[in-house]
């Protein structure tokens, strides 16, 4: 698939979804690495699941699996229980500690 | 059809139902100043034009010539961005209903009274409602005020306690149909006029009852009103818009209004099939077969508008709690034994 | 147009996840994410997953987004500060994960045997996708729900008051 024969018609090779799939997936873990609120850094890992589910869906495409997409759902249902559960303990830290910064929350024992 | 011409002929659908709309919106308003005002004995609007009918352009020109107040704390990119989120997902819905016969069609299988035949547009109206949370969360969090924050916290609960219940209550409709395009659920609910319909034939009485309770909720509207009345909490989410920002979150209410009452009435009501069925045969003249069908579509969302100032003019507000009871420990119980009955009937029936 | 849409909405995602690293108030974060989850529902639409572009928006735009924004809100968060490990971590972070975002491409890029995703083909029903899992797939979608629940109680019973009770005391 050369450069020059894309227009604005043409089909969209799949690896441009898993290139799409995987900067998503890095720039998730990036955030998770460089952000200092407890929330964002939760935020990035939802980024990273986001990323995998693209990847799923491409390749679901790929090989016309519909378990590709099964795997999606339950990846959201995860997400989703993950979520309620992970922001009841942010909301726990939260009253115990004042405080959202990662970088005050790092001891165990204040 | 060429790809212009599609565009061409779909932008003109879209600037016709969306101008339908707006009017609609203001007529609405109308309507129910007026309705609520012979119910509590006195006359609505009645000076402006002949029975009051030029008072929404009046209005209208009001709010744009108001002073719009900004005060000085607020978080200025969320409180300008809260009612465009609000009034753009109260009027995207719309793209997916279909309202007029499709058999009527252009060149290529155009539909010209539907803007977009979506496989699942069901859901699409679902997960626009949930995407409507977002104005009125953000709304009273930007205004940095603690009257406004707990009334759109308040009212944000209401709304997604109350969209499980509204989603539970439509799958027993989806059921029935099998399938999840609007155009075929209507389509499947046109054999018999009356009879057939979802609401009498389809023994969803339970689902419309729970479907009109949710709806209530969701488009904060007695008696489920209580996170914008005027009494509680200084006017809620709300409070610290004017002008034309109050104009848009007052436009995207009547705007869900009558989403909600177009859903209703596709899903339950037969949409734009006429409620004597086969009796009398269908016309000969393409513009009557065109106009006939929605001529019926908008008396059944007439008529579900007027049920919803009805009971505006008519019933107490809930308390909150008693609210998030009546939404959690009733509605969504009762919603998974409808869909537990329709189910087991239909194993039965086949 | 296959092609205009991708770029466009891949584009909105990439923005938006640029976007919820550079910005230091946790709500626009929010909110960026949300835009790149509507930007990937499209996507999912354009590869023909019509059911999980409607799931991922009610599910994830309209639910769990709404969740953080709750917590965002409810608990006052404010703009990040700089601190010491927040420079290091950039300064060591980023080269990292252009490396690693290197190899991945280097390998996507190699494989054979991917082909191009086209409008009008391999648009999967909703009845499809249905069958598999209510047959195949029963199982784990029973366990998923099971799950669901013990996480609904498990975040009633961490956020609730009576939670710190124990740990104060003389």
């Amino acid at each position: 698939m050369n450069i020059a024969s894309v227009h604005m018609f043409s089909d969209v090779p799949l690896s441009w979804y898993l290139l799409l799939s995987a900067a998503l997936f890095c720039l998730g873990v990036v955030g998770f690495l460089i952000k200092r609120n407890l929330i964002t850094v939760f935020m990035s890992i939802e980024l990273m699941l986001n990323g995998v589910n693209l990847s799923f869906v491409t390749f679901a495409h790929q090989w016309h699996a519909v378990k590709g997409q099964i795997f999606v759902f339950f990846v959201m249902m995860v997400a989703a229980a993950e979520a309620a559960v992970g922001l009841a303990i942010i909301i726990a830290v939260f009253r115990a500690r004042s405080t959202l910064a990662v970088d005050r929350i790092d001891l165990m024992k204040l | 059809m060429t790809l212009l011409q599609f565009f061409l002929w779909s932008l003109l659908k879209v600037v016709v139902v969306t101008v339908i709309l707006l009017m609609a919106v203001a007529y609405t308003v109308l309507l129910e100043r007026k309705l609520v005002g012979r119910i509590q004995n006195r006359w609505g609007p009645s000076r402006v034009g002949p029975f009051g009918l030029l008072q929404p352009l009046v209005d209208g020109a009001k709010s744009f010539l108001k002073e719009d107040i900004v005060p000085t704390a607020v978080y200025r990119p969320l409180y300008l961005l809260a009612p465009i989120i609000g009034l753009s997902c109260a009027m995207i819905s719309i793209a997916v209903v279909p309202f007029g016969d499709p058999a009527v069609t252009g060149s290529g299988g155009f539909h010209f009274f539907e803007i977009s035949d979506v496989n699942i547009g069901l859901l699409v109206i679902l997960g626009i409602t949930s995407i409507g949370v977002y104005g009125i969360a953000l709304a009273g969090w930007s205004s940095n005020n603690k009257y406004s924050l707990l009334g759109s916290l308040r009212s944000s609960a209401q709304l997604i306690s109350y969209e499980l219940a509204l989603g539970l209550s439509l799958v027993g409709v989806v059921l029935l149909a099998g399938n999840l395009n609007l155009r075929v659920i209507v389509e499947s609910q046109a054999r018999h006029g009356l009879l057939s319909w979802n609401l009498f034939g389809g023994f969803q009485f339970v689902a419309f009852f729970i479907y009109l309770m949710a709806a209530y909720a969701e488009t904060n509207r007695s008696p489920f009103d209580l996170p914008e009345a005027e009494s509680e909490l200084t006017a809620g989410y709300h409070t610290e818009y004017s002008s034309m920002k109050f104009a848009m979150f007052f436009m995207a209410e009547y705007a869900n209004m009558i989403t909600v009452g177009c859903v209703a009435t596709l899903l339950f009501l037969g949409g734009w099939t006429s409620p004597f069925g086969s009796l009398f045969p269908t016309p000969n003249n393409i513009l009557l077969q065109s106009i006939l069908p929605i001529f019926w579509f908008v008396l059944k969302v007439f008529s579900f508008l007027f049920l919803y100032v009805w009971v505006r003019g008519t019933l107490p507000r809930f308390r909150y709690d008693q609210l998030m009871n009546f939404g959690w420990v009733y509605l969504m119980p009762l919603a998974i034994l409808n869909i537990l009955a329709t189910s087991l009937w239909l194993a039965y029936r086949s | 147009m296959h092609l205009v849409l991708f770029l466009i909405f891949a584009g909105f995602c990439l923005a938006g996840a640029i976007n919820l690293l550079i910005q230091r108030h946790p709500i626009t974060s929010a909110l960026s994410l949300i835009v790149v989850m509507t930007s990937l529902a499209v996507l999912y639409l354009l590869l023909g997953a019509e059911f999980l572009a409607a799931a991922q928006v009610i599910v994830y735009a309209g639910a769990i987004m709404v969740l953080f924004t709750f917590v965002v809100m409810l608990l006052n968060a404010s703009r990040e500060e700089r601190t010491l490990g927040s420079r290091a971590a950039a300064v060591l972070g980023f080269p990292a994960i252009v490396v690693i975002l290197a190899l991945i491409a280097t390998v996507i890029l190699h494989a054979q045997g991917l082909s191009t995703a086209a409008m009008r083909e391999g648009i999967t029903s909703t009845q499809d996708l249905s069958t598999v899992l209510f047959t195949n797939l029963l199982l784990p979608f029973e366990v998923t729900s099971v799950l669901i629940l013990v996480a609904i109680l498990g975040a009633v019973a961490l956020a609730r008051r009576g939670a710190g009770e124990g740990t104060e005391g003389q």
